[in-house]
């Protein structure tokens, strides 16, 4: 078995008077995409924004790298090494390409200019669009510009919010084939809508269900269970 | 001709004042969204000190260093103990920035004296140049170098560095900066003693060109200054720029050829921009 680099266990979280997540729990292992699944609103957002501590928890732990990272402000957890992708990508509008990735670059060291170069093989219309405002690039355009400046730093987990939302199937297909490249160099932790891709992807799930962790395991195990397909998920 | 120029280079003097206040409102409001009813106190305050330290040294240069780190000074303390506690409550930011508001515009009573304070121009500043008919007092030539110079550097500082990058991607959408593992905090403290250092700055350049310099100078002043962040659009360096010139030509031409009409021109100009264009001239894009 894999190294456990992300733990989260008996996570509680309040947005206001609202009790978001009740009890969730799940591992990321080294190497892996471990895929959040569940129905809207089931609270797979909020864990990712839990982890970040933009929402943070109001109880449980969450350990990284055997750190507890719970009570840690955003930009600390972030600079232990977990690059994010939001689900509304959070592009920086009035910035060009170039300036969006300068901003998250936290070190210009000749490791993250090749890493730059590396992402920009992988999303090579981001080069192409170098000088161009982030707000006038296409929808799939701004989710490889978010997922480039989350890899641009040695970020030892990525937490990726839905990436194929609103995407044409053409492009989903790029996004698709840059997070299996990513996972080459990287742990992966995915909220994703679209089962299709989540199955080819994934090596873990972890469904959400009202803000609970109702099962965890392999994805092959998912994918052959129709029953819990139909009763989490809704498809199969 | 000559009325025309004179007229110009008055209103863009004024204007740049206004711009240097204008200028750290907007920013702080525009990265910190924190309304900031105080701004006007460190003008004052940054008149008071500047002024009192060039009539001790006898040099204005000094008195402007003075008057900048008071602004940074008060600007810290003010970040710390008055705006952390309300980060993301306008009301509560309205009422504490405008009690706070009051207590500085009082405290300069008490410790600086309640009359007005006459302030000369440092004699190399003093007089004016004549071209042909056309008279340029050299003052208001100085306020509006000093003007320009000051947005030249923060433009460059904008555009140009990575804190300039952090910040104007601050302003778009703060929650992302600090998920790239930016301290967001920091970045607000430097914005909001920078803001307050440019009040100051435009507080001891008002004193001379004023003649002198009173507690309530202030409040007076900083009413432009929102007027012209609502103008040039709230978070928009640059717009505060355009909009302080356009202020102050609009005031200079108007005091001119129609008096009456003088103190409520950037009213006027204010109501244009909210029913045509609310979001300001040059509002930068949230995200």
């Amino acid at each position: 078995m894999m190294e456990s680099l992300l733990k989260l266990h008996n996570i509680q979280t309040h947005i206001g008077q609202f009790h978001i997540l009740q009890g969730i729990q799940f591992e990321a292992r080294v190497g892996e995409v471990s895929v959040l699944l569940g129905r809207n609103g089931a609270g797979k957002t909020t864990t990712l924004k839990t982890i970040m501590g933009l929402t943070p928890a109001s109880s449980g732990s969450i350990t990284f790298l055997n750190e507890e990272i719970s009570k840690k402000p955003t930009y600390e957890i972030a600079n232990t090494g977990i690059g994010y992708v939001p689900e509304d990508q959070g592009i920086f509008a009035q910035l060009t390409v170039e300036e969006n990735i300068k901003v998250a670059m936290r070190k210009e060291t000749s490791e993250a200019f090749e890493r730059q170069e590396y992402v920009l093989t992988l999303f090579p219309d981001l080069k192409k669009f170098w000088k161009k405002a982030g707000g006038n690039l296409s929808g799939g355009q701004k989710q490889m510009l978010a997922m480039a400046r989350a890899f641009v730093n040695d970020s030892k987990l990525l937490l990726i919010d839905e990436p194929s939302k609103g995407l044409a199937p053409i492009v989903v297909e790029k996004v698709m084939e840059a997070i299996m490249e990513m996972k080459k160099r990287t742990t992966i932790v995915l909220v994703e809508q679209n089962f299709f891709m989540a199955s080819r992807i994934g090596d873990t799930f972890t469904l959400i269900d009202d803000g609970r962790t109702v099962h965890t395991g392999a994805m092959n195990e998912l994918i052959s269970d129709d029953a819990m397909k139909h009763k989490y998920l809704g498809i199969g | 001709m000559d009325l025309l120029i004179s007229l110009i280079i008055n209103g863009l003097a004024t204007g740049m004042l206004i711009f240097l206040l204008a200028a750290g409102l907007t920013l702080i409001f525009g990265l910190m969204d924190v309304l900031n009813f105080s701004h006007g106190g460190l003008f004052v305050w940054g008149a008071y000190t500047g002024v009192f330290t060039y009539i001790i040294t006898e040099s204005f240069i000094v008195g402007i260093m003075v008057a900048i780190l008071t602004g940074m000074v008060l600007g810290f303390l003010m970040e710390k103990l008055i705006i952390t506690p309300v980060y993301g409550n306008h009301v509560q930011q309205i009422l504490i920035t405008l009690g706070f508001m009051l207590v500085l515009q009082e405290m300069i009573k008490v410790v600086f004296g309640p009359n007005a304070i006459p302030v000369k121009v440092p004699d190399y500043l003093a007089g004016s140049w004549e071209m042909g008919e056309v008279i340029i007092i050299k003052y208001r030539i100085f306020i509006i170098v000093v003007g320009f110079i000051v947005f030249g550097v923060f433009h460059y500082i904008l555009t140009h560095t990575k804190i300039g990058l952090i910040v104007r991607a601050g302003v778009m959408n703060k929650e992302m900066v600090q998920a790239l593992g930016i301290n967001i905090k920091k970045v607000f403290l430097f914005v909001f003693m920078t803001g307050a250092a440019l009040a100051a700055i435009g507080g001891m350049l008002m004193a001379p060109y004023s003649g002198s310099i009173y507690a309530e100078m202030g409040m007076e002043f900083a009413i432009l200054g929102f007027i012209v962040v609502v103008i040039g659009g709230m978070g928009s360096f640059s717009g505060s720029l355009l909009a302080a010139i356009l202020v102050g030509l609009a005031g200079s031409f108007m005091a001119y050829y129609i008096p009456f009409l003088s103190l409520a021109v950037n009213m006027i100009l204010m109501a244009i921009v909210l029913i045509f264009r609310p979001q300001g001239l040059f509002r930068m894009a949230k995200e």
